[in-house]
């Protein structure tokens, strides 16, 4: 059991790898997406609109599959990890995106006046105004995804990346106790889901200390109600 | 390699027999989920402190952990208890818990969004608990949290391709069977899935999102 | 009532001194943190009587109602009605806590009306009124809806037995919630700020129908409000809250035309000048 330690950690760290690549990859579709879908013009919304209602439509798995089973018959090979971890991020993207659009058109109005009223241009003011607002309302949810999708890169030892389940699903065959090795397996995960969500609760915590809501800033307590003059209606 | 229409065609029977199980692991699962998930919530506000605690955390513990790892364990597992199942209804079961885990949660918000008005109500006309539960607070919470409940259930019929690393031919291992048994290459096939998919998510999110605005607006 | 009144001075004739009172609250306490909302509170209501609790908003006028209702646990004190503790129960000889059989049973005379009516917006009107009775006491649905439609006419209401809630203006569902408590038969009816969230032309509607039954029944009522008039016009006894205290109690007659303490005029004034 102890000499076979190795093995898992090695399949934990593929799963790390894939979910860190896949999640840098879903962000960075997500603002994307995100920005596309809060535009001011209607043909630029509806790109980022199919891109979202398709990849949100087809399964991870489906399109894993299909890049990787598909694909080369039509002269396109790709490695297994570099399709699970597109297929992925492709996914988890489009979720992504509609949490950016939301959180940005969650942005008051007086704000973006505000930015008219300087008059920064359009890059300026998503950079240094819209986004950072933005960015604190969107972590929560971001959070969920990157679980999500942390949990969804079990599936890539369906296409041969040797993860976690695929490393664990091996020490099964070749003899390992059944409850044992899948407890393991549950375990590692348990304990990677909590390992990110950490990661994302620090991030929450200084986006909105720089908001200034964090702990750090937050007012005096109200003084009590109570026998504070009276209502008098 | 070019698109072969008759080849596709030919093969569209038996993708729509894959979809076939893919919509009744669907329904089995989600049935079950939306159960489960009502009689977690209900646990954890009725049950007392510890057996609350408890069933928060095996919750938290299926939601933050693979389907997939789940899948296998169930279907690895039972058999050492000396539970043989078919495939199929441990696909079902799987989906059924793991998705419960989430409805629980989704019920959850639901019971705390009633107002405590409402209860404060119930509890001066001295209402027995089974029927603040029952007449007061399950009638106004469930209609707030179907749409969010509805999008478990497009959420779930995308995840029952997971089902085919059990051995259950649903649509995605429909396609990668067929086209293993005729040495034809699996394009079409793939591809095909991918559109069924989409054909049936695409206008379900739509439908929810009607639904949404249905319900937000009463 | 010693702390309470330094004057010396018996206050209302029904209650006071006498062992028969209904409803007794012995040096309670209730705290929410650090905040003393009730500080050892004393004092008694008679069957049949109707008080009016007065005072600026966070004096605990409301906490009262709330604490008769079981809504709330005192943190010190006890609170008896008809002879019953709400927080103790006797068994075999012994005082234990209360179990919800107990509250159950204690809460059954005690009916409540409440600022925001919390009418169940998932039922009819007839259903709001004869869900209670019908799955508490054990009435027929017939015989409940017969009820039903007595109480409606009491309220002026009964071309509304299968309106929705939300099809109701707050005064309508204000008086359909009166209805609701009285289908229960309670000995005391508690009424917390039952006009403060209704729009001014639909606040004499609801005062009406409460006159109405403040002359017509021997129904106990426990008040807060902010309404002068109707409190000098329903009430035997006015009851002056300030900080957690009564700072003074009295007729309404005397407490509104020639308050005693400074502090009642200051409220008084403040109240009527609005």
């Amino acid at each position: 059991m102890l000499n076979s330690l190795p093995l898992y950690l090695n399949g934990v760290w593929v799963t790390v790898q894939i979910t860190v690549a896949g999640a840098a990859l879903a962000l960075a579709l997500s603002f994307a997406a995100g920005l596309l879908g809060s535009a001011r013009r209607r043909w630029i919304r509806a790109i980022g609109r199919v891109y979202t209602e398709f990849f949100r439509g087809v399964a991870a798995l489906v399109l894993m599959y299909w890049l990787f089973y598909a694909l080369p018959y039509v002269g396109f090979r790709l490695d297994p990890m570099f399709a699970a971890i597109l297929a992925l991020g492709l996914n988890v993207g489009a979720y992504g995106g509609e949490v950016v659009r939301g959180a940005v058109n969650a942005v008051p109005r007086a704000q973006i006046e505000a930015t008219t009223a300087l008059n920064m241009g359009y890059v300026q003011r998503m950079r240094l105004v819209v986004i950072p607002q933005a960015w604190a309302a969107m972590l929560p949810p971001m959070g969920n995804l990157l679980i999500e999708l942390m949990k969804g890169s079990a599936v890539v030892g369906l296409i041969t990346v040797s993860d976690l389940t695929f490393v664990v699903r091996q020490q099964w065959s070749s003899g390992g106790d059944t409850l044992v090795v899948w407890g393991l397996a549950l375990l590692f995960y348990f304990l990677i889901a909590q390992a990110l969500l950490l990661g994302v609760r620090y991030l929450e915590r200084r986006a909105n200390a720089r908001l200034g809501r964090g702990p750090a800033f937050r007012a005096a307590p109200e003084p009590a109600a109570a026998s504070a003059g009276g209502s008098g209606r | 390699m070019s698109w072969d229409w008759d080849y596709a065609l030919s093969a569209l029977p038996i993708l729509l027999q894959g979809l076939q199980l893919t919509v009744i692991a669907t329904i089995g699962g989600y049935v079950l989920a939306i159960v489960l998930g009502l009689v977690v919530a209900l646990v954890r506000r009725l049950a007392p402190r510890w057996a609350g605690t408890g069933v928060y955390w095996v919750m938290e513990f299926i939601r933050s952990t693979p389907l997939l790892v789940q899948l296998f364990v169930l279907y690895f597992g039972l058999p050492v208890f000396g539970i043989v199942l078919p495939p199929m209804v441990v696909g079902i079961i799987g989906l059924g818990l793991h998705y419960a885990a989430y409805t629980a949660e989704v019920y959850r918000s639901g019971i705390e969004a009633v107002p405590r008005g409402q209860w404060e109500a119930a509890t001066a006309l001295n209402l027995p608990t089974r029927r603040v539960w029952t007449g007061v607070v399950l009638p106004q919470a469930i209609p707030k949290v179907i749409p969010a409940l509805g999008n478990y259930l497009i959420s779930m019929f995308k995840d029952t391709p997971l089902l085919l690393a059990i051995g259950v031919v649903e649509l995605l291992n429909s396609a990668y069977r067929h086209s293993a048994r005729t040495f034809e290459d699996p394009f079409e096939l793939m591809t095909m899935v991918g559109l069924l998919f989409l054909a049936v998510s695409i206008p379900s999110a739509i439908f929810i999102r009607h639904l949404e605005r249905r319900y937000a607006a009463v | 009532m010693q702390q309470s009144d330094p004057h010396d001075q018996p206050a209302a004739e029904p209650a006071d001194g006498s062992d028969d009172a209904y409803i007794r609250f012995e040096q309670v306490v209730k705290r929410y943190g650090d905040n003393v909302v009730l500080d050892h509170l004393d004092f008694r209501v008679a069957e049949g009587e109707r008080v009016t609790l007065i005072g600026p908003s966070g004096s605990g006028k409301t906490t009262i109602l709330r604490l008769l209702m079981t809504l709330e646990k005192a943190n010190g004190g006890v609170i008896w009605v008809n002879g019953d503790s709400l927080s103790h129960m006797r068994r075999g000889g012994k005082l234990v806590p209360a179990d919800e059989k107990h509250l159950r049973s204690v809460r059954s005379s005690i009916g409540m009306v409440f600022q925001q009516f919390n009418l169940f917006p998932n039922m009819t009107v007839r259903r709001n009124i004869t869900e209670a009775p019908v799955h508490v006491l054990g009435v027929s649905q017939d015989e409940a809806d017969q009820r039903a439609g007595e109480l409606l006419e009491l309220v002026g209401l009964a071309e509304k037995i299968d309106a929705h809630p939300t099809q109701l203006s707050g005064g309508q569902q204000q008086r359909v919630a009166i209805a609701r408590a009285l289908a229960m038969r309670p000995k005391v009816l508690l009424l917390d700020e039952v006009t403060s969230a209704l729009d001014p032309e639909l606040v004499a509607g609801v005062l009406d129908v409460l006159r109405n039954i403040a002359t017509t029944t021997d129904i106990t009522m426990l008040c807060v409000t902010h309404e002068m008039s109707f409190a000098r016009d329903v009430s035997h006894r006015v009851l002056m809250f300030d900080q957690g205290r009564i700072v003074e109690e009295g007729p309404p007659a005397q407490i509104f035309s020639e308050p005693r303490e400074e502090r009642t005029r200051s409220f008084l004034q403040a109240v009527l000048e609005d």
